[in-house]
């Protein structure tokens, strides 16, 4: 795939600006019978949409559609799939190009609409679509993949331009975790999945067998959180020793907003200052966020958060 | 004929940066889903069939895009009045709104020039943003 990416990009981007399908135009006109539907649905009540004495002394002088209704009027209403598949633009396009190269996934991020001018009953749209712009290969938390811009443009029976917009998509191919979180049944985390790497091992492994292990330096230095390189002596060599479990609130804040998922707020963390003399950020639990003190004395413990995967957090140290 | 929110309009001058507009809470029902989605004629299955949307890997049925700017429609002139002309509506899509959730939205006079004001707003579920963007309004002078 890595070898393809540079093509890839340089064929999409001689496809940007060219039209995509056949302009398309709506099936009705601009009518009051779908504007009173759509403002059922959201409940919009702005008369100027439905009340034509109200419409007629307005600004407008008459009845005008809801301008965020903009993409009903050229929708292509119930079909089968057998249908849809028959209408789909035919030739290269940026997004069978991108499915072709492994972005099979799509997600929206972006719309913008401008309009030129509000619509009455009786407008007649045709619409257009061209792709505007594809991004380099990016890294989401989705997955890797480009953002493709594609731009729509709206006309009236007279050929003039009512509206414009720019709907931005991320094309990606899914990561194994977005694709299995996706999946139904799958149980909501509660803590973000650790990242393990062959420095931090030790100390993940330490919380799965409950306990709690510091790093130390053949030169006696204890550290955390754990890293490669003594800060003290340079050493590469170090070894796992276990701590006690005791400590004191060294800080610690009370987190609101934003929220993060999964997190639940409010959110308490705290510093602890462990007996052994290194400091470790985790959560305090059992406890209401103002009846933390400094300096209170805490003592680690070893949650099964989710099924087989135990976290460290503190409580209060009892007695 | 229900009710209109409001039949007057703001004018220019009485808005000044950093106003609030009034919230809007929507409580998200499979109804609401559905008829936003058949009221802009979007027929994709994952709007409106539950079994369907389970099967193409969602919690349930999800709010349209077209639906979600119809909100945002509205909520600018359910604030500013019916003669309030949207200009733009810029989004960005997040979080998805499933039945049994609830919409709020909020917002702000962030600019004002020219006749126009643009409004930033935010609609937040209990899953996290779904909706931030601005709106761009002409008001009466």
């Amino acid at each position: 795939m890595k070898k393809s990416e540079t093509p890839l990009l340089d064929q999409m981007r001689q496809l940007t600006g060219a039209p995509v399908g056949e302009p398309n135009t709506a099936r009705d006109p601009v009518n009051q019978a779908m504007i009173r539907h759509w403002c059922d649905a959201v409940d919009d009540r702005n008369p100027v949409y439905t009340d034509p004495e109200f419409a007629e002394k307005s600004v407008h002088g008459g009845i005008v559609a809801p301008p965020t209704m903009l993409q009903a009027w050229t929708m292509p209403g119930l079909m089968s799939r057998e249908e849809r598949e028959a209408r789909a633009p035919r030739g290269p396009s940026v997004l069978r190009l991108l499915d072709e190269a492994g972005f099979t996934s799509v997600v929206a991020t972006n719309c913008t609409q401008a309009y030129k001018r509000y619509l009455r009953p009786g407008d007649l749209l045709t619409v257009s679509h061209s792709i505007e712009a594809v991004s380099d290969e990016k890294k989401t938390a989705l997955g890797v993949g480009h953002f493709v811009t594609q731009l729509t443009c709206y006309r009236d029976q007279n050929g003039e331009e009512v509206a414009t917009m720019r709907f931005r998509l991320l094309k990606f191919r899914p990561t194994e975790r977005s694709a299995g979180a996706e999946r139904r049944g799958a149980p909501k985390r509660s803590r973000p999945v650790p990242s393990i790497n062959h420095d931090n091992r030790f100390f993940w492994d330490g919380v799965q067998a409950g306990r709690l292990l510091i790093q130390r330096c053949f030169c006696g230095k204890l550290r955390h959180p754990p890293g490669p390189m003594c800060p003290v002596c340079r050493s590469l060599e170090w070894e796992a020793a276990e701590a006690c479990g005791r400590g004191t609130v060294y800080s610690y804040v009370v987190a609101h907003h934003p929220p993060i998922p999964p997190f639940e707020y409010p959110n308490l963390i705290v510093l602890v200052e462990l007996e052994e003399g290194v400091r470790i950020v985790s959560n305090l639990v059992d406890i209401e966020p103002e009846e933390v003190e400094i300096g209170m004395a805490v003592r680690a413990r070893f949650d099964e958060v989710e099924p087989d995967r135990i976290l460290l957090q503190f409580e209060r140290a009892k007695g | 004929m229900r009710e209109p929110t409001r039949t007057t309009t703001l004018r220019y001058h009485q808005v000044a940066i950093g106003d609030e507009l009034s919230d809007l809470t929507l409580p998200i029902t499979a109804t609401v889903i559905v008829s936003g989605a058949i009221a802009s004629r979007d027929y994709q299955d994952v709007h409106h069939d539950r079994d369907l949307a389970v099967e193409r890997g969602s919690e349930d049925i999800f709010m349209n895009i077209l639906t979600s700017n119809g909100y945002v429609g509205r909520f600018v002139t359910d604030w500013a009045g019916p003669e309030a002309l949207i200009q733009r509506v810029d989004i960005r899509l997040g979080a998805p709104n499933y039945p049994g959730d609830t919409m709020v939205m909020t917002g702000r006079v962030k600019e004002k020039s020219d006749g126009i004001i643009t409004v930033e707003l935010v609609g937040k579920n209990g899953l996290g943003n779904h909706v931030t963007g601005t709106v761009d309004l002409r008001l009466p002078q």
